[in-house]
């Protein structure tokens, strides 16, 4: 695209009798938040990397306290995954939605995201609660202590995407849906799934291979 | 074409075009990739656990690439290429940091404190 546009120039001032290749007119350089966010994602990623490989290392070191084998409840684990792989396809709808341009159907399917994220966040709460109140805190040895930092740093996250999430609604409400709110509701929709595929992580190493005899 | 139609194209190009088959192919794929495990260990399907961990691994990196395709419209071509980039230099990252982790405080483990080993 912009090889073409630099030949038409080129061709055009040549006729002048010099040769320019600076590209005049309006030339659209790409949009340079959408991987500048992506470039952000990245290191968020580093960070999961760090937090998952303490967990590796410290995911034996229960200090003679409770093991997570003890304590996970995977049913609890089922349905929070539920939600937030549900909140996946929600969000979904929302961006064709808003490729067709329909603002109320991009409010209502966000909504229902930010409420099955809430969900989620709930349910980790109460997971949370519960598992301090039966003397597992972070405390407690160095494995909750990786443990409360990995899955709570994934929690904290969801809970800036939901406040993010709120903050677009008023915006899109405010303005409509106008190009920096679409590019903002993409940005959170890779943030969101970016979430996702850390909870795959989160599922998998941690609660399921943790109650593995 | 006018000029002003090609601009209005160009500008919505800025956020990739998404589609109702690609989000509902990405959950199917997602939903199928997360039950399995969660039957494989909630069921006790394999006697040992070493089994068990290895398959479950492999659900979880298929469903990886399963959501960053579906959900995060990875290709080789998105931003030129850049995010690909990106990610790969960054999958190096995470493979460096949790497989060296690993290693390194496993081999400190067996050969400094053998009397601490579980």
């Amino acid at each position: 695209m912009s090889d073409t546009t630099m030949t038409a120039a080129a061709t055009d001032s040549s006729q002048n009798g010099q040769l320019e290749f600076l590209v005049k007119g309006d030339h659209h350089p790409q949009n340079g938040t959408l991987l500048g966010f992506w470039i952000y994602l990245m290191s968020d990623c580093l960070i999961f990397a760090c937090l998952f490989a303490t967990y590796g290392v410290l995911g034996r070191s229960y200090a003679g306290g409770p093991t997570g084998m003890e304590l996970f409840d995977l049913n609890l684990i089922a349905i929070s995954t539920s939600l937030l792989l549900i909140s996946s396809i929600t969000y979904g709808f929302a961006m064709l939605q808003m490729q067709a341009n329909r603002l109320k159907g991009t409010m209502f399917w966000l909504a229902v995201t930010g409420l099955l994220g809430a969900g989620f966040l709930g349910l980790e709460l109460y997971e949370f609660h519960h598992l301090i109140h039966v003397g597992a805190g972070p405390q407690t040895s160095g494995f909750w202590t990786a443990f409360f930092a990995l899955v709570g740093t994934h929690g904290l996250h969801v809970f800036f995407g939901i406040v993010w999430l709120v903050t677009l609604l008023l915006q899109l409400k405010k303005r409509g849906l106008i190009p920096e709110n679409k590019r903002r509701v993409f940005c959170l929709s890779m943030f969101w799934h970016f979430l996702d595929v850390v909870w795959i992580g989160v599922f998998t190493y941690v609660y399921l291979m943790g109650v593995l005899p | 074409m006018s000029e002003h139609t090609h601009d209005h194209d160009h500008h919505d190009a800025d956020i990739p075009h998404v589609s109702l088959k690609e989000y509902l192919t990405g959950f199917v794929l997602a939903v199928i990739l997360t039950v399995i495990p969660f039957w494989l260990v909630m069921g006790g399907v394999f006697e040992s656990s070493a089994t068990t961990v290895m398959v479950i691994l492999g659900f979880a990196l298929v469903q990886i690439v399963v959501h960053m395709v579906f959900f995060l419209h990875m290709n080789f071509h998105s931003e030129g290429g850049w995010n690909m980039l990106a990610l790969i230099f960054t999958l190096i990252l995470v493979f460096i940091t949790l497989a060296g982790s690993l290693w390194v405080m496993h081999n400190l483990n067996v050969n400094m404190m053998p009397g601490m080993m579980d």
